[in-house]
């Protein structure tokens, strides 16, 4: 459902993505891993059709990311790192906002704002101003205006950031249930995390892939912890 | 289409809910009609709005920037941007949708400014057809500065930065036609190429048509004027709005 090529991209003389290409298919959850400044979000809002890349593409559920953004932002959910949101607005109405970008209506919206709302359990805050909310609330509400469409392909930047272990734990859960009908792209510094919901674990480092294997491989070629599979990878490869 | 309306259905509510809209508004009729009433409203002894629309350009110079400043700066400074483009909307879209929300809630400014019009025609008999090209003429030039602030708003990440710049360019814009910069310009500068600058001013296309002379000219002047800023705004958004 996502096939990446040679993706690159520069910012002044920093490079970024430099030739990352891989495919995700459905059912996969890839957790993608990297030290700060790795190039892991930049790849993300490529993804999302929010940066344009220099050289390279990449497909979303058959669309591609230059010629035809707008269909794969129509197939994506994505969640961006700093939680993007209206900060003036309820949520209630930031999530109608979403509906009505999303061209849901009537019957179909109150299903999906229903079905949003009850998964990422932010019920209680429905009428608060989104600025009023703890971060942990406002990654809920952001994690909502992801998936209320239904998203076949979901892109996650670092999802459980500033989440206590209880909302971690649940978030994990969710995204557990998603999996079989859903490509979902999870970047995360949380190691565990890839442990418990990834099937798959890329890493990158200053902007190139230097592992894909699955998270259980990566730990038994190197017989030792992911922390350390993830320490030895992203220094010794990259120096 | 879907993106158009999403963008200016959010955009002119959150003009209501945050004081910004209420601070504009008391401050845009207070001085509407301090400022008509200065002028010698009564004092002229004819039931006009001459001496009302006569500070609309004075007023807009400061106030549209005021509206205009935060459509995209706000935008790029919280970030929210990044939400916004990656949800299925065009930047045409946005930035159209975004024009006319700040474009309506001004024209909402207007037409609260009715009781003007009532107290005209309570003490005469008053030509309609010229109040209105008065306010077609007042929206139009509040469009044309709109869109300058648009463009400046994409400029910048900086609210007060983007404020300072639009009534900067909107105050050459207006003055640029005003006599006594004509004179003072045709000292040093051959006439055909003052004249030019005072066509490319707002001056002189607003107070023709607040005379009641609608001319395809002055029309078509405030029509281009709003959709070339729109564009650049547009291009500049779309090259910036990662940054």
């Amino acid at each position: 459902m996502i096939k990446i090529k040679e993706l690159r991209k520069t910012f002044g003389p920093i490079v970024a993505v430099d030739g990352v290409s891989f495919d995700v298919q459905k059912g996969q959850v890839l957790g993608f891993l990297g030290p700060n400044g790795a190039g892991k979000s930049t790849v993300m809002r490529m993804l999302a059709c929010f940066l344009t890349p220099d050289s390279g593409t990449a497909e979303v559920c058959g669309y591609d990311i230059i010629k035809n953004p707008i269909q794969v932002r129509e197939n994506i959910g994505y969640l961006a790192e700093n939680v993007p949101a209206y900060s003036e607005m309820s949520v209630g109405a930031f999530l109608n906002f979403i509906c009505d970008v999303r061209g849901l209506e009537g019957k179909k919206r109150k299903e999906a704002l229903d079905k949003a709302i009850a998964m990422c359990h932010i019920q209680s805050v429905y009428h608060q101003t989104i600025e009023t909310l703890s971060k942990g609330y406002r990654r809920r509400v952001g994690l909502a205006q992801a998936l209320i469409h239904d998203p076949q392909v979901l892109i996650l930047d670092e999802p459980t950031d500033g989440l206590d272990p209880n909302q971690k734990h649940e978030v994990r859960q969710l995204i557990g249930k998603m999996t079989q009908d859903k490509c979902i792209v999870i970047s995360t510094h949380i190691l565990e995390e890839v442990e418990a919901i990834c099937s798959r674990a890329v890493v990158i480092a200053k902007g190139k892939i230097l592992a894909d294997s699955t998270p259980g491989e990566l730990k038994s070629k190197y017989n030792c912890s992911l922390d350390e599979v993830f320490r030895k990878i992203t220094t010794s490869k990259v120096a | 289409m879907r993106g158009f309306w999403a963008v200016f259905r959010r955009e002119f509510k959150s003009y209501f809910t945050t004081p910004l809209a209420y601070v504009f508004l008391v401050v845009f009729l207070f001085f509407s009609g301090y400022l008509t009433f200065k002028a010698g409203f009564f004092e002229a002894r004819q039931a006009d709005m001459t001496a009302f629309f006569m500070n609309m350009p004075l007023m807009f110079v400061f106030l549209v920037p005021a509206a205009a400043m935060r459509l995209w700066a706000e935008e790029r400074k919280t970030g929210s941007i990044e939400l916004l483009f990656t949800l299925p909307i065009t930047v045409a879209q946005a930035v159209l949708g975004k024009f006319f929300a700040a474009w309506v809630f001004i024209i909402v400014a207007m037409a609260m400014t009715f009781p003007m019009l009532i107290t005209v025609s309570y003490l005469g008999n008053p030509d309609k057809g010229l109040i209105f090209a008065g306010y077609l003429a007042s929206i139009l030039m509040a469009g044309g500065f709109l869109a300058v602030g648009c463009f400046f708003s994409a400029m910048s990440r900086n609210q007060v930065i983007s404020f300072v710049l639009s009534v900067v360019a909107c105050g050459v814009l207006v003055f640029a036609g005003m006599p006594t910069t004509m004179n003072y310009l045709s000292t040093f500068l051959p006439m055909g190429l003052v004249q030019a600058i005072s066509t490319m001013s707002f001056q002189g296309h607003f107070d023709s048509m607040q005379r009641g002379v609608l001319e395809f000219k002055d029309i078509s002047y405030f029509v281009i004027l709003i959709a070339g800023w729109i564009t650049a705004g547009g291009v500049i958004l779309d090259e910036r709005k990662a940054n």
